[in-house]
């Protein structure tokens, strides 16, 4: 074992890209559950971003278009939920679960032939002065633009929920939908909205995980990143800010452990690939303490 | 403008109608799905719904839904108890993996010895490693107020982990030229899980299955824990001022569905697959959600449900090999099939009216 063979700064730096993905499905599913809807298909969602995306950008060469491909790509798939629950009043868990043994199938199927391609290159931005910091600059500043996009929504979403009209109705919508619905808000229409943006969070997810981070399309290659997307949004407290921090954490043990098999660490690779799984039931017991918003996971229901 | 009106009470027409409108739905849309993607829609159908049990070589096909059928069964009837108390355990598969990983290390244990007892102890070795794996996410609800859906799915990833790590590493046949997986417990007299009528698919699998239908018919319909279980669900603030305990409720739901989920992978360990081999799972716990669903987590309703995506497994299969079919189209319909379910089901909870009144 060799453990000098890890570079702290590389290391920090992967973190980043390790993290993005999950930052992007959960600040998704941030927004679905403030608005009082528990869509447990981040899973699906993001699989089948990751495999719209990977046609897209294979077939025009350019993985910008990819990345809208599959934003619209995991909306499309979310609608379906969307208009379970909020229509045809379905149960949320099941919908959920059900969304994602679909997407996954789904994806299976539209990915068939597009094995072992790889994806158009996206190349990395060095953001000029910033990026040329010593430690600092490759560490934050020579990423691909996704990286920092996925900051900006986050930043957005935040200003949007707190700072917003519109932010203020959706979490009035989610605390307790029948005293919005009683304001005269638009109950299934906010939430419908919601659930449109989580779904084309979690394709954007996805999609940085067939055109960046692998940059491959293989079967089931989200490997249970939607799940702790939903776990991350349980230990941010539903807060945007808490948010980062929590991908990064992810992102972090991800990265650790891969560089710790590369090292050639005397634990064998299966051991060590458990670690974000368990990591993230040590977070979820750790921080359960915050509270979810009031209406969320509840039908409802007009009385007329 | 169409408007729903939740009903008193759930349709009883509608709730034995929908799996069934379900499936039909399911057909539907699947020929279509089929036809874009080149094949003859119906021939597809008819091999998926019909062949495994009707054609020439049907009975070749009819002993597997036997095989088939029994893990989706036992695992489903064990996950509706929860499903019913509103205690999501999602993580069947992970504990189907631990079951079959503690009922082989047993008997590969007692390798080679001869004994009648070496199976009756992988059984129990399979269940509790199934309940304690299914536990562990019951523990922290109960303690920590964690959520049990996350946790559970997060011990499958753990789960498939360990199963590779015993695959490569403890459980590895010394005698398998290095090669991964374990030594064949079918051929293993004293370990294997054999066929109890020749050529019938009829295993032990079967009829723990078939008990664990009876079982749970029984206590839900004249136990005082069904009782609770349905009450816990319906009404949970009454159930809270009947002395229902949550927390045991939470355990006694998850020790149970883990417990029938080990089982359900000892059986598959020792029998149809053999040994343990690192892509042992085939989602069966997963599947089983469905099945659950499709059979309105009742236990006769779940048997029938088991059969109906037993068939869809060794149609689908047939129906790759025959009409090169890809395997993922099959998943896919097996997905496509709970959506329909989901989507009926506003029909057993709700009258449809149609009113002039243009809705605020």
């Amino acid at each position: 074992m060799d453990l000098s063979a890890i570079n702290p700064i590389l290391l920090l730096a992967s973190l980043m890209v390790a993290a993005t993905p999950i930052l992007l499905a959960a600040i998704g599913e941030l927004v679905v559950e403030r608005a009082g809807v528990l869509n447990l298909g981040v899973e699906g969602m993001m699989i089948t971003g990751a495999i719209c995306g990977f046609i897209i950008a294979v077939a025009t060469g350019s993985p910008w278009l990819g990345f809208i491909g599959a934003a619209i790509g995991g909306a499309m798939l979310s609608l379906l939920f969307g208009v379970l629950t909020q229509f045809l009043l379905s149960n949320q868990v099941a919908t959920g679960l059900a969304l994602t043994l679909f997407g996954l199938g789904l994806s299976a199927l539209m990915g068939q032939g597009y094995l072992g391609i790889r994806a158009p290159s996206f190349p990395d931005w060095h953001i000029p002065l910033l990026g040329d910091i010593p430690v600092i600059g490759p560490i934050v500043f020579q990423h691909d633009p996704m990286v920092y996009i996925g900051l900006l929504i986050v930043a957005s979403v935040w200003f949007f929920l707190n700072r917003t009209r519109g932010g203020l109705i959706l979490r009035a919508v989610g605390e307790n939908h029948d005293a919005a619905h009683a304001l005269g808000y638009h109950v299934r229409r906010t939430r419908m909205l919601a659930i449109m943006f989580g779904g084309a969070c979690a394709g954007l997810g996805g999609a940085y995980l067939s055109l960046v981070r692998v940059p491959q399309w293989t079967e089931g290659m989200t490997a249970g990143a939607g799940w702790i997307a939903l776990a991350i949004v349980v230990f941010a407290s539903w807060k945007p800010g808490r948010l980062v921090l929590g991908a990064y954490l992810f992102g972090g043990v991800t990265v650790l452990q891969l560089n710790l098999q590369a090292a050639g660490v005397a634990v064998p690779v299966e051991y060590l690939s458990m670690s974000p799984y368990l990591a993230t039931i040590a977070v979820l017991v750790i921080m359960s303490a915050g509270r979810a918003p009031g209406s969320l996971g509840r039908i409802f229901h007009a009385a007329r | 403008m169409i408007v729903l009106d939740k009903r008193p009470q759930p349709s009883r027409m509608w709730s034995y109608a929908a799996p069934v409108l379900a499936v039909v739905l399911t057909m539907v849309v699947g020929g279509i799905l089929f036809a874009a993607l080149g094949k003859n829609p119906v021939e597809v159908i008819r091999t998926i719904f019909l062949d495994p049990l009707f054609s020439k070589n049907a009975w070749f096909y009819r002993p597997q839904l036997l095989i088939k059928g029994a893990p989706l069964v036992l695992i489903a009837v064990g996950l509706s108890f929860g499903f019913r108390a509103g205690i999501w355990n999602i993580g069947a598969e992970g504990q189907y993996i631990m079951g079959a990983l503690c009922g082989a290390a047993v008997g590969l244990a007692f390798y080679p010895m001869e004994s009648w007892l070496i199976f009756p102890l992988m059984i129990m070795a399979g269940a509790i490693g199934g309940a304690l794996w299914g536990l562990i996410p019951g523990l922290l609800k109960v303690r920590f107020g964690t959520n049990e859906i996350l946790v559970s799915l997060m011990l499958v990833y753990v789960a498939e982990s360990l199963l590779a790590a015993m695959a490569l590493g403890p459980l590895k046949n010394p005698e398998g030229m290095g090669f991964p997986g374990s030594r064949n417990l079918s051929q293993y007299p004293s370990a294997a899980n054999l066929e109890l009528i020749s050529g019938s698919g009829m295993h032990w699998g079967v009829v723990a299955a078939l008990i664990a239908v009876i079982f749970a018919y029984v206590l839900l319909a004249r136990h005082m824990f069904g009782f609770q279980v349905r009450l816990a669900g319906q009404a949970p603030r009454a159930a809270r001022f009947a002395g229902v305990n949550p927390a045991r409720m939470i355990l006694i739901c998850m020790g149970l569905s883990g417990a029938l989920a080990g089982l359900a992978g000892m059986f598959e360990v020792s029998g149809p697959a053999g040994q343990v081999t690192i892509d042992f799972n085939v989602g069966y716990g997963f599947t089983a959600i469905i099945v659950a669903f499709l059979g309105r987590l009742h236990p006769v309703g779940i048997l029938l449900a088991g059969a109906v995506m037993a068939l869809t497994y060794i149609g689908g299969g047939i129906a790759q090999s025959n009409l090169g079919l890809p395997a993922a189209a099959i998943s896919l319909l097996q997905g496509m099939l709970l959506f329909f379910l989901l989507a009926v089901d506003v029909l057993t909870n709700y009258r449809v009216r149609f009113s002039n009144r243009v809705a605020a």
